[in-house]
């Protein structure tokens, strides 16, 4: 109300620098991410001479159509599918009732099942002795690998146990224990309907590792048809392994087509960026304010 | 007098003894809440606490078929093996350098970015730049090594036309090794910095709007306003996330350097946990990947536990 009351000179060129300060923020993000996407479209031989350098130019669908006809590809689609599912699943069921039981005041022994699961956050086994359990367990190329050793992270913990003691008041409980209402039946019947907004930030913040993990399954997994999406990227992003595939190749030779192959797997790394990532921008605008919510929640008390 | 002496003293004891009786009533009537943590009990119990256990190898020679424990003693050779070598100190300098560039780079743009997010007033804008530089936050991290491999590669990147079209000669980004770290830290930047200004901004949501109308009153300038009210509330925030960091000073985002990391930038992007997974998993010298391991992870934890100490004794935000 009292803006443009006293906006100085001084204020008003603070202003103007700060509006350009964000723009150039948005514009250094937002410039590759649409790149990107007119590169995947364009013809590679304007994309690779840097003619191509905001709208596509000379559009071809060709990276498209090779990422389709890439089974590695659908293979890997398939199994993070798989994996993320069910690795929500088990991160859900081992989060969400803890958290509660955490929440409670009167649940004795919390303050010791808070300091054992917190010292998780700052010394663990490390690498060879974690994958040495695994292996002793039995799961080394399995999906087990993947879901069960990321299970539960004490930060979404601590972030749902927060959300448990901010937003559910303690009445409700006490009121449906007086009329005798088991702790199972308040948690499932009364608190989870309460509590949609945690489950959904959980789901996303656990689904959203699941789907862009890649670590796990480059150490614990061996047969490539079990590879989830982001080991197939690897193959084809870092280490380039996709000259020609199915492309028959090999004929007239000569360096025409050594080029045009070059100039092929580039539009295929476009296009697969693409592909991978869409499932995951397109939820993101419709979801922001859960994630935004999530971070806050676990802000307000680390 | 003495009465009511005997009563203060007795009183303890006997609350104590009813409250013991509550403690089994309460634990009895919640039951339930005993399965409910059960699944994370044991989660963490195997699979956080199991590899602590496993630790050990670090001091013995393991020996697949004899097991963790039947495994022999060899008390420090493998750390004394490891601070001898000849890449010790290299592996020491790269991680330390990666991690404090990181910091230097990366602690104070999100906080810059969230004030001046804070001063735009036009709901539409500010939303769209939100929402935009939010997003690269998702981007998994083999895509973006994917993406700065590709934008950074000879002849072809889009950077380096972007470097070349204003009249220079771009480097050799993803070869030389002066560049790894740069490379590195802005890339993470441009992934994080939007991210990372969410709980800035949360935290400058809670500024009494009373200050900032006094503040105008008394004729601050906008300037004067930020430096005066918005960076002093934010200023608990900014010292948690520093001692969190400071944490993991050894611990850089190792995922995102494996994937850069190639033969020919190997002198400065390999790090302690690169070199712990090489040596461990690909070369199976499973004792001695773990005692590297051990002495990062103490590294990482005595940090920690100093810097918290001090920020406890100079100011009241510490960790715990």
């Amino acid at each position: 109300m009292l803006s443009g009351v006293k906006e100085t000179r001084g204020d008003k060129v603070f202003l103007i620098c700060n509006y350009i300060y964000v723009f150039l923020a948005f514009l250094i993000v937002f410039y590759p991410l649409v790149y990107i996407v007119s590169a995947s479209i364009s013809d590679p031989k304007y994309v690779g001479s840097g003619e191509m350098w905001l709208w596509p130019k000379g559009i071809t669908f060709d990276g498209y159509k090779r990422v389709f006809q890439t089974t590695s590809i659908w293979t890997g689609y398939g199994n993070t599918i798989v994996y993320t599912v069910v690795g929500t699943a088990i991160n859900l069921v081992v989060t969400l009732p803890a958290a509660y039981a955490l929440s409670r005041r009167d649940f004795v022994g919390r303050t010791f099942f808070t300091g054992m699961f917190m010292v998780t956050m700052f010394f663990g086994g490390g690498l060879v002795p974690t994958y040495l359990l695994i292996k002793k367990l039995g799961m080394i190329n399995t999906m087990w690998a993947i879901v069960i050793p990321s299970a539960a992270s004490i930060w979404n913990i601590i972030v749902s146990r927060t959300f448990f003691q901010s937003s559910i008041p303690s009445e409700l409980q006490e009121a449906a224990q007086i009329d005798g209402c088991t702790n199972m039946r308040l948690f499932i019947k009364i608190i989870l309907p309460l509590s949609m907004p945690i489950i959904a930030v959980m789901a996303l913040f656990y689904g959203v590792g699941h789907w862009n993990g890649y670590f796990s399954a480059l150490i614990y997994l061996n047969d490539a048809d079990k590879y989830p999406l982001q080991l197939v990227l690897r193959q084809i992003l870092v280490l380039q392994e996709m000259s020609a595939q199915g492309g028959g190749a090999m004929s007239a030779a000569t360096a025409e087509a050594m080029n045009n192959k070059a100039e092929i797997a580039a539009l295929v790394r476009y296009a697969v960026i693409i592909v991978a990532t869409i499932p995951i921008i397109v939820i993101y605008p419709f979801f922001q304010r859960y994630f935004v919510q999530g971070v806050m929640i676990g802000s307000v008390k680390g | 007098m003495e009465d009511a002496k005997a009563a203060v003293i007795g009183s303890p004891r006997l609350t104590l003894g009813k409250n013991r009786k509550g403690i089994w009533k309460k634990v009895i009537r919640n039951w339930e809440l005993y399965i409910f943590i059960a699944p994370a009990f044991f989660y963490f119990l195997i699979f956080s606490y199991g590899p602590m256990y496993g630790i050990q190898i670090a001091f013995k020679n393991f020996i697949p078929t004899k097991g963790v424990t039947g495994s022999p003693w060899v008390g420090f050779d493998h750390f004394q093996r490891f601070f001898d070598s000849y890449y010790f100190w290299d592996l020491i300098w790269n991680t330390l350098s990666i991690s404090l560039y990181e910091l230097a780079v990366g602690f104070p743009i999100p906080i810059i970015l969230a004030l001046a997010f804070n001063e735009v007033r036009n709901g539409f804008f500010k939303k769209l730049a939100q929402t935009v530089t939010y997003a690269p936050h998702f981007i998994s991290v083999v895509v973006m090594a994917g993406m700065i491999i590709t934008f950074l590669s000879p002849s072809t990147g889009m950077i380096v036309h972007l470097i070349e079209g204003l009249g220079f000669n771009a480097p050799a980004f993803l070869t030389d090794p002066r560049w790894f770290k740069t490379m590195y830290v802005f890339s993470g930047v441009w992934q994080s910095a939007g991210w990372g200004t969410i709980i800035y901004l949360a935290a400058l949501s809670g500024v009494d709007p009373g200050l900032h109308e006094a503040a105008i009153i008394d004729g601050a300038s906008r300037f004067q306003r930020i430096r005066h009210i918005n960076i002093p509330t934010i200023v608990p925030t900014m010292t948690i996330l520093l001692i969190l960091n400071m944490g993991s000073l050894l611990g850089v985002g190792f995922e995102k350097i494996l994937l850069l990391q190639n033969p020919l930038n190997m002198e400065s992007s390999d790090v302690i946990s690169t070199f712990v997974y090489r040596s461990g998993l690909v070369d199976a010298q499973y004792s001695f990947s773990t005692a590297i391991g051990l002495f990062n992870s103490v590294i990482n934890a005595a940090l920690l536990i100093v810097v918290n100490q001090i920020v406890r004794r100079t100011s009241e935000n510490s960790l715990w």
